[in-house]
């Protein structure tokens, strides 16, 4: 009896292994392999021709401290996210808001605030670009002519280049996130409202007592999702400035992009890349625990 | 108001006068009337799709009526807003806002209505008093069982004090036992409180022992309106008499007896199942069909000449399928209709009664 049973739990404990294993060769193949490689040779010099890779210790990561483009890129990234995050989770939430009443035309709306996402960036691009052209684009036109201001290159000028990029991001997303408000939305019974009406509440008071805080699981589920991709898009600054002017719309993910595999130095793009982790799995991690005491989950 | 004064609220009348609301050009409310007496409790009573769930949403303001004037306390409100119209409401999903606590939720409306904290804690303090959820305040509605959260909606409506309290179907997600308590507990609160309750039901029982008005719709329309004793000792058409009652009234065609239908075409005539006595010399011979065991009553069907036909006796008699039974009825205890929808017609009783023979 026992060891009838002892000979089926090996049987088990085999087949689940097998039926395991074609997932996880490709999980550390694609993923945990590259990962700890990547840490490894964040303490290693760059392997150039013959020379092979030395063990640097710490070295890499003192020449990021003094390295200002560094520095400048991570300033970049912050205000990225700044812009691009609020922004595009408070339009996400007005769009879904307003096509989730009853309306005429409200399915036409829906798709018109999705479209965004599933067009190809790089398609899009070429639009963006034509409404940020200097003097005959879209933008230029239309402030020239209402206002009478002079021609502004905003794709050109440190000044407006990051912030142009930022208009294209928000854009792009907040119709994403769209998506997982409406079915928040729609995952509140009615009744709630209504009861909520009888009170005498306002929709504003509605809104910000009722519906907001249902919705904190949307919440912090879009917000940690926009984080991560505020540091990890990158095709539309390649298509819309290409990092420039002098840095002026680099992001962390570019300037790893450029050292590793434009300047060819792997060994410390492997660094930046172990800070980039870093810094992306204390935030991740910080969002929770700040918004685990106000997230109501069902 | 003095806030350490007990609770107390003086009702409103409320008056429909002819509303209706169409749905895609069919009336669910069907210009309906109803007078609601200040203070009362009326129950809105009948089969699903009848129209008393949105009577009642019309009333509240959360459903706008196509047609007629709603008053409460003589101001015509049909226009106003829900806030507006001074009345709570009772869901029967409760509607309680799962993110916030048992007292955040009782006092929901008096804290959107800017009452000062001291009044809040003070109101909020009696009547968890009162539905004893005192030691519940601080528990989140996911934590309490569906009793609980069913006075904690109770709680959330009588807090305000407001005049008028509507109810649809609360206590349908209730087991049967609970549903018996809260049904003793609603009534005696409404009685101590004084306010106007408007109460929706597909539940028989829950109408008869709880309102003093019970409004039965069929259709969007009013078949009767009259207290739970009226509605069932002189139901106005048979679809009271035959929705009233459990089992309800035995209601058939006069066609049955040909004697009958000679004196009156076309009359439907009703008996009480409890109404009916076998009786070895009685006038009406039917056939025994059926026989269900309740314990204490014994349900026996039987067809008079191919009319179906459920007599309530005592549980203890012995009756095979099958077999003869003669059945007696006193005269008073007959129904007569004039037709499928026509109206009562006592005046026919003494006339029919001695007819009635098989």
């Amino acid at each position: 009896m026992t060891s009838h049973r002892s000979v089926r739990f090996r049987r088990d404990w085999i087949h689940g292994w097998l039926l395991l294993l074609p997932a996880m060769v490709f999980l550390f193949a694609f993923t945990h392999i590259p990962a700890i490689t990547t840490i490894i040779n964040s303490f290693y010099s760059t392997p150039r021709g013959r020379r092979e890779a030395k063990f640097l210790g710490l070295t890499n990561y003192e020449r990021l401290l003094d390295d200002a483009v560094f520095w400048k890129v991570l300033g970049n990234n912050l205000w990225f996210a700044l812009g691009t995050i609020p922004m595009s989770v408070a339009l996400a939430i007005v769009m879904a808001l307003w096509v989730n009443d009853k309306m005429a035309g409200r399915g036409f709306l829906r798709m018109a605030f999705f479209t965004p996402t599933v067009l190809p960036l790089i398609a899009v691009a070429n639009i963006w670009l034509f409404f940020y052209t200097p003097g005959f684009g879209l933008i230029d036109q239309l402030t020239s002519s209402l206002f009478g201001w002079s021609s502004v290159n905003w794709l050109g000028d440190p000044a407006t280049a990051l912030n142009a990029v930022i208009v294209v991001t928000v854009w792009k997303e907040a119709g994403f996130f769209m998506i997982f408000y409406l079915a928040a939305l729609q995952a509140i019974p009615v009744t709630l409202t209504e009861a909520a009406r009888i009170e005498g509440a306002s929709r504003w008071t509605i809104f910000w007592r009722i519906t907001f805080p249902l919705m904190m699981p949307t919440t912090l589920f879009v917000s940690i999702n926009a984080v991560i991709n505020s540091f990890r898009l990158v095709d539309h600054i390649f298509i819309l400035t290409d990092g420039g002017p002098d840095n002026a719309s680099s992001l962390l993910l570019f300037y790893i992009y450029e050292t590793a595999f434009r300047f060819w130095e792997t060994g410390y793009g492997a660094t930046l890349t172990v800070v980039l982790l870093l810094l992306l799995s204390l935030m991740a991690i910080g969002q929770f625990f700040l918004f685990d005491r106000r997230v109501h989950y069902k | 108001m003095s806030t350490s004064a007990p609770l107390h609220i003086s009702g409103k009348a409320i008056e429909l006068r002819g509303i209706s609301r169409v749905w895609d050009g069919k009336p669910a409310v069907d210009e309906l009337s109803i007078s609601v007496p200040a203070g009362s409790f009326t129950v809105l009573l009948g089969p699903s799709g009848c129209g008393k769930s949105t009577t009642l949403r019309m009333i509240a303001g959360l459903e706008e009526a196509d047609g007629g004037r709603i008053e409460i306390g003589g101001r015509d409100v049909t226009r106003l807003p829900s806030a507006e119209r001074d009345l709570a409401m009772v869901f029967q999903s409760y509607a309680l806002f799962p993110h916030l606590t048992v007292a955040e939720n009782i006092i929901f409306g008096l804290k959107v209505r800017r009452t000062p904290q001291a009044e809040r804690q003070d109101r909020l303090e009696k009547v968890a008093e009162l539905l004893g959820l005192s030691a519940l305040l601080h528990r989140k509605p996911a934590q309490l069982s569906g009793g609980q959260q069913q006075r904690v909606a109770l709680g959330r409506a009588i807090i305000a004090e407001r005049p008028v309290c509507l109810m649809d179907e609360p206590l349908s997600n209730l087991d049967a036992k609970l549903r018996h308590e809260m049904r003793l507990e609603i009534r005696a609160l409404q009685r101590q409180l004084g306010f106007t309750m408007i109460y929706v039901t597909h539940d028989q029982v829950e109408a008869i022992t709880m309102a003093d008005q019970v409004v039965l719709l069929n259709g969007g329309k009013v078949e009767q309106a009259a207290p739970p004793r009226e509605l069932y000792t002189r139901p106005a058409t048979p679809f009271v008499a035959r929705f009233i009652g459990g089992p309800p009234m035995n209601v058939f065609a006069g066609a049955a007896l040909p004697a009958v239908e000679a004196a009156c075409p076309g009359c439907l005539l009703g008996l009480r199942p409890e109404a009916l006595v076998p009786d070895a010399d009685g006038p009406l011979t039917t056939t025994v069909t059926g026989v269900e065991y309740l314990g204490a009553d014994l349900l026996i069907d039987c067809s008079l000449n191919g009319a179906p036909l459920v007599v309530r006796v005592h549980g203890q008699r012995e009756i095979e399928v099958g077999q003869e039974l003669r059945l007696a009825f006193a005269i008073d205890d007959l129904h007569v209709f004039a037709g499928e929808t026509g109206p009562r017609r006592d005046d026919l009783k003494e006339t029919l009664g001695p007819l009635m023979r098989s």
